[in-house]
């Protein structure tokens, strides 16, 4: 009887922990691994002297820009997959809604249409981005990169960059 | 020594508050969880009783008042109006039961009316139906006032179709096109306001 008692306490408690970092890690922060390479160098430089360069890099999200999803030019979003909403993938963003968007390769110059946003990898050579699937709703961001957490040479806060190849005229 | 004996008053006064904003914020952590995860109650345009509801019983301290703040923000950004849904949903003032589990596990169908973020508008979310999965065809009506023109095409892998009952007053796929599966904030199952609709919604 004394044990069931214990047992019930212990159940408790890690109820309420998880229960509180449930809504901790919704509304205001969490900590999430980044896998590939498709925003490097920023995040997971592959680097193949260093020991260690096949852990990931861990990264502080923020969820506080999705009250008013209100974006910056070269913010780093953490955002569901359009073609799979299970998926969540890490990109940049270079455009937000009524700017032009256009590429170097190709001469055609098109409007992010309204709530939407274009994203892009660090790496354009290995990233599936808005240059595959088109510019993004705003209503599947889940956050934002703001600091890396781990590993602790690498510790520090991530910069707004807007990429300079690329054209993107406001 | 008096200074000393109101110290300690001061501390129990502390400690005691300290208690209680620890009730209040694991009942707000669970309020969150159940409302994210579970079910939620829509309003379908004013939400006066709710309001009152969560001030009653959360009303002394600073950090739940804070705290209703946002949570009666979050809600009052669930607001929809408008005729779009017609005749299932009336033009004002339905209260609506919607639960978020069916959208995580990806099991909402054709046919089911759900809570989508717009894509037009990410602060917006709108209450339209789902007429077409990913990989079926979807047949409509472009511009239903005017001509009979219809055209087809097939729904994306992991977007969906979505269309307002009252297709003559709704901005639904047909102005946006197909939006994809992550914007469904969940599946609305019962109407719980006015009694006269109370029940399942088909």
């Amino acid at each position: 009887m004394g044990s069931q008692k214990f047992l019930w306490n212990v159940a408790k408690k890690y109820f309420t922990f998880g229960l509180i970092t449930l809504t901790i890690s919704d509304r205001y922060a969490s900590i999430v691994p980044v896998r590939g390479l498709s925003m490097s160098p920023t995040f997971n430089p592959s680097n193949s002297a260093s020991l260690g360069s096949l852990s990931d890099d861990y990264v502080l999200v923020e969820k506080f820009c999705l009250e008013k999803y209100k974006f910056s030019h070269g913010d780093v979003i953490v955002f569901c997959s359009p073609s799979n909403y299970r998926e969540k993938h890490i990109k940049r963003i270079i455009a937000l809604p009524g700017d032009w968007i256009g590429s170097s390769y190709t001469h055609d110059v098109q409007k992010v249409p309204e709530g939407h946003c274009w994203v892009e990898g660090d790496n354009s050579a290995s990233s599936l981005d808005s240059r595959s699937f088109g510019p993004i709703p705003l209503g599947l961001v889940r956050g934002r990169v703001t600091h890396i957490v781990w590993p602790p040479q690498r510790v520090g806060a991530v910069e707004r960059r807007v990429p300079k190849d690329g054209l993107s005229f406001y | 020594m008096r200074g000393l004996g109101s110290l300690g008053l001061w501390k129990n006064l502390a400690k005691e508050a300290l208690d209680q904003t620890a009730i209040v914020a694991k009942f707000l952590c669970l309020l969150h969880v159940t409302n994210t995860y579970l079910c939620t109650a829509t309003l379908v345009c004013y939400s006066f009783f709710f309001l009152l509801f969560i001030h009653l019983s959360l009303l002394y301290t600073h950090i739940s008042i804070y705290m209703i703040w946002k949570e009666f923000k979050w809600i009052s950004w669930m607001q929809v109006y408008g005729p779009s849904m017609l005749p299932t949903l009336n033009l004002t003032g339905d209260l609506l039961l919607v639960e978020r589990i069916s959208a995580r596990l990806g099991k909402v169908r054709t046919g089911d009316v759900v809570l989508v973020r717009s894509p037009e508008n990410p602060r917006k979310i709108v209450t339209k139906r789902i007429l077409g999965m990913e990989g079926e065809k979807v047949t409509f009506l472009v511009d239903p006032k005017n001509s009979d023109r219809c055209q087809t095409l097939v729904v994306p892998k992991g977007h969906i179709w979505i269309q307002g009952d009252n297709i003559y007053a709704s901005n639904d796929s047909r102005n946006f096109g197909t939006v994809p599966y992550g914007l469904i904030q969940g599946k609305v199952f019962c109407r719980v306001w006015p009694p006269s609709g109370f029940g399942y919604l088909e």
